[in-house]
């Protein structure tokens, strides 16, 4: 009996081990995979072409710029809409809504993450594009600003079901010293619990905004896919094309080892290590405020 | 896309191919005929529908059709390997070449034709334009509708992806004027759509916006341009008596070649497609017939 647990046990760990460190493995593997397939563009594209602003596959002109300039304008703008409504959702569900509030609302906001997002593109299409264009006086509604409120949209719920889990584990007797100390419920929410859940928050935000410069079909649907180097403000008000919507749209029916796949993957690996950055940032920005955390109580 | 339809068009001629054909005794034996067709993506939608229901009609005839493109086709028809080739293009002299020193001469059939609408909103008053303006307007050169004789409007210049056939196409015959020294491009922020749904729905919508699409994929509330081959000449709005008289000019030929004249099984197929039941079809799918 005691040989028979020991050996479950054996097989148990190894399993959860095996599982925890396979994480690791698929992402070292993809990432080689990536670099396998997009570093010989280095050898095939010069890098002043690479990195010009004429993105025109089918007559080998190669430069990422207007793509690169057009997923970071989507995502900021995405974020500008995710982190507002985010955090407000997740503020008045977690410290203001009352109980029978909270429960319809926390269900339903989690509905809206699982809505694919094409269905978000459709929408974006047939309702926010014209509607976008008439109000704005714009030539045409399928533009960066479109394409920010959607995948605004998309990462809202993100953002709100960390950062809600966050405010929720702050220990009650936070608040109740705040309010005690005669605190007004605004004061207690922006001074007490929210610095206290700083850590969840920002989590719930960078993974918002991962969600957001990984998402494709949405943008691919309203941004209008046309590759201009962003210059200015302006550029949130025209078309811009992102570079998801480039691979998904040019990955079907590019040759097998051409220097346009390659190209392709190149961009795949940019926008890997964008992901990373984005990534490493939100886990150092994490650790530097635990660690002061831990100083302030001790 | 488009890949993703032909698989399934591919994935259905192998179930009906596979599946067990009553009345069909007599054939014993299975296929007495094998026919291989492989070439243009453009076509390969039209060849697999073909394919599909000739072997419907004609159970004891097999039909494969793979695309890969109208260069590929037309060198494996030079290799022997295929029956049929299709191209979306005519064969070139340096081809011929190549084929006539394996012996083979490549004969051509017509068998239907493709021809490119361009688009505005109904709303839009301008309903004429020549080659050389809808070149200038995709190029970049004219930015307002003002500048053709419509309204003060901007102009949107809608497009297929750089992947669709439909698009180097009209760059080539379009935007280059068929010159083949001409390296006009399409002006940057033209919008570049991934299908022809986004094209329609846009210019739908959007009174400023200028697309194109093959014709028979325009829907009847959106407004045709008529196009002028120079200045000076006529408008030509597209339809199938146009294409077939050769007056408009955004039309090409989608041919089928075979190895010197077809015989036997080949021909009696070639003979199907030229049918009005198979011309029907070229109908359904978007192109225009050759009747």
């Amino acid at each position: 009996m005691q040989s028979k647990l020991s050996w479950q046990e054996f097989i148990i760990t190894r399993a959860i081990k095996a599982s925890g460190y396979s994480a690791i493995v698929f992402v070292a593997l993809i990432f080689y995979f990536l670099l396998r397939e997009g570093l010989p563009t280095l050898g095939e594209v010069p890098l002043g072409d690479l990195f010009a602003a004429r993105w025109y596959p089918i007559e080998s002109y190669f430069g990422i710029l207007p793509l690169l300039s057009g997923s970071l304008l989507v995502t900021v703008g995405a974020t500008l809409v995710a982190v507002p409504f985010g955090l407000g959702t997740a503020i008045f569900i977690a410290e203001i809504a009352p109980r029978w509030a909270r429960e319809i609302l926390k269900p339903l906001v989690e509905l809206l993450g699982g809505l694919p997002s094409v269905v978000l593109g459709f929408l974006g299409i047939l309702a926010l594009a014209p509607n976008l264009r008439v109000f704005l006086n714009l030539p045409t509604g399928l533009t960066a600003l479109t394409g920010s409120l959607l995948l605004g949209g998309i990462a809202v719920p993100t953002v709100v079901s960390v950062a809600e889990d966050a405010l929720d584990s702050v220990p009650r007797a936070y608040r109740e010293g705040a309010w005690a100390l005669g605190a007004t419920r605004w004061q207690t929410i922006w001074r007490v619990t929210l610095p206290a859940a700083r850590s969840g928050v920002l989590t719930g935000i960078m993974l918002g905004v991962g969600r957001a410069i990984g998402e494709t079909m949405t943008v691919m649907m309203v941004t209008g896919n046309a590759p201009v180097l962003a210059t200015g403000l302006g550029a949130f008000f025209s078309p811009v094309r992102t570079m998801t919507a480039t691979i998904a749209a040019e990955m079907g029916e590019v040759a097998n080892g051409s220097v346009h796949y390659h190209t392709l993957f190149f961009i795949g690996m940019v926008l890997f290590l964008i992901s990373l950055a984005v990534n490493v940032t939100a886990s150092a920005m994490v650790f530097r405020s635990q660690k002061r955390a831990e100083r302030v109580l001790s | 896309m488009r890949k993703i339809f032909l698989l399934a068009l591919i994935v259905v001629l192998a179930i009906t191919a596979c599946a067990p054909r009553s009345g069909d005794s007599s054939a014993a034996g299975g296929a007495a005929a094998y026919i291989e067709n492989k070439g243009s993506d453009t076509i390969v939608n039209l060849a697999l529908a073909w394919a599909e229901t000739y072997q419907g009609e004609y159970p004891d005839v097999r039909i494969a059709v793979t695309g890969g493109g109208s260069g590929t086709g037309i060198a494996a028809l030079v290799n022997g390997t295929v029956d049929i080739a299709n191209a979306s293009r005519q064969i070139k002299k340096e081809e011929i070449a190549e084929a006539e020193a394996k012996g083979i001469q490549p004969v051509e059939h017509i068998i239907a034709r493709d021809a490119i609408a361009v688009i505005v909103n109904p709303t839009n008053p301008v309903s004429q334009l020549t080659l050389q303006q809808i070149s200038d307007i995709y190029s970049g050169k004219i930015v307002n509708w003002r500048e053709v004789g419509g309204e003060d409007r901007p102009i949107v210049r809608l497009s297929r992806e750089t992947n669709s056939g439909t698009h180097v196409y009209f760059l080539e015959t379009v935007l280059r004027l068929g010159d083949k020294t001409n390296k006009t491009f399409f002006s940057a922020n033209t919008l570049l759509l991934p299908s022809s749904e986004g094209i329609i729905n846009e210019v739908r919508d959007n009174p400023n916006a200028i697309g194109y699409d093959g014709l028979g994929y325009v829907p009847k509330d959106l407004k045709m341009i008529a196009i002028a081959k120079a200045a000076g000449e006529a408008y030509v709005l597209p339809s199938v008596a146009t294409v077939n008289d050769k007056t408009y000019a955004v039309a090409r030929d989608l041919y089928m070649y075979t190895a010197g004249e077809p015989t036997g099984a080949i021909k009696i197929y070639l003979d199907w497609i030229l049918s009005p039941e198979a011309q029907q079809i070229v109908e359904k799918l978007g192109f225009v017939p050759v009747q």
